[in-house]
């Protein structure tokens, strides 16, 4: 299954119709799509609004790949689910954000494994089409993690800071 | 504060729902054994997801265009705050970590700011609000680090 979401926060049409179209022309494969509160509404796919964090969850255990905005939210979920993320970042000067910051994160994003970037629908379908060659994200960075865990620890329960 | 060693700090965590959530969950070891309560927006099933005898609340969901879900978040967290009294504030942001820390540290708590990983090119602008109000102010990237802050210790990514 392909899963496309695109946060809690705002619509993201351009994205959603974009998987829609490629449904529509791929009957054989199963589409669902977390389209936000938007008044369009997609002829191919399945979809909902809004899901609850059970029903993202289980559709993340579900998805062959993930398409998504480039929020770190999806990012985060990719990786812990180890499924290969398509990320298309919202557009300021399109309306689809209220800044550009999603083209830094996809400017990173686009260095780690598992993670496609597109900036259209030509780009997408293509990867789309191949999707069962995609591979998932590598690790999720655990070490710098456990570092900053670490470090926030001795500062909550010993009251250490780390800086001046 | 500290000197009750034997008293388990009453930590505040705070993160909007969606990727600021993720990551304060990415980094929810760091306040195992502390008396731990949590604090997010748009997803009441987030109640599932923290430690077994953790506290949470669901508060509004604002950003700077709007005044009144503004007004009402600040209310809200305003009251948490009274009934939590924490030792301990952290947030990965955004508004609802903002005054949670500002309010938090008004009441003498100490405060930590983990700017969201997405913000690769500046801080956020509630990072960069909530300066003034956090004890330790961090960023997710080193290249963003100064002496003065925000500081680097690492990523949840």
């Amino acid at each position: 299954m392909i899963f496309l979401t695109v946060g809690s926060q705002v619509p993201f049409d351009r994205l959603s119709r974009s998987v829609d179209a490629w449904a529509a022309r791929n009957p054989q494969a199963e589409v669902f799509g977390q389209i936000g509160r938007t008044a369009w509404r997609p002829a191919a796919m399945q979809w909902a609004e809004l899901l609850s964090a059970d029903e993202y969850v289980e559709l993340l255990k579900r998805a062959r790949v993930i398409v998504a905005h480039a929020g770190m939210g999806t990012v985060i979920s990719a990786a812990e689910h180890g499924k290969p993320l398509i990320v298309m970042p919202r557009r300021a000067d399109l309306g689809e954000h209220r800044n550009d910051h999603q083209e830094f994160t996809a400017k990173w994003l686009m260095t780690r494994s598992g993670i496609s970037v597109v900036h259209g629908e030509d780009e997408l379908w293509q990867l789309l089409d191949k999707a069962g060659t995609l591979v998932p994200p590598g690790g999720l960075g655990s070490e710098s993690c456990e570092r900053m865990v670490t470090v926030l620890r001795e500062f909550i329960f010993e009251g250490v800071k780390p800086f001046r | 504060m500290m000197d009750n060693g034997s008293k388990r700090p009453r930590i505040l965590a705070v993160a909007s729902g969606g990727g600021h959530w993720m990551q304060l969950m990415r980094l929810r070891d760091a306040l195992l054994g502390g008396d731990m309560a949590f604090v997010a927006t748009h997803f009441p099933d987030y109640r599932k997801s923290i430690p077994p005898g953790a506290r949470f609340y669901l508060v509004t969901d604002a950003n700077k265009k709007d005044w009144l879900r503004g007004a009402l978040l600040i209310c809200e967290l305003f009251w948490i705050i009274l009934r939590e009294r924490p030792d301990v504030v952290i947030s990965t942001g955004a508004a609802p970590g903002y005054f949670a820390l500002r309010f938090g540290r008004l009441l003498g708590a100490r405060t930590v700011w983990v700017d969201s990983i997405a913000n690769v090119g500046r801080m956020s602008l509630s990072g960069r609000l909530a300066r003034r109000y956090a004890d330790l102010w961090l960023t997710q990237w080193e290249h963003l680090a100064r002496p003065e802050g925000p500081h680097y210790i690492g990523a949840v990514l």
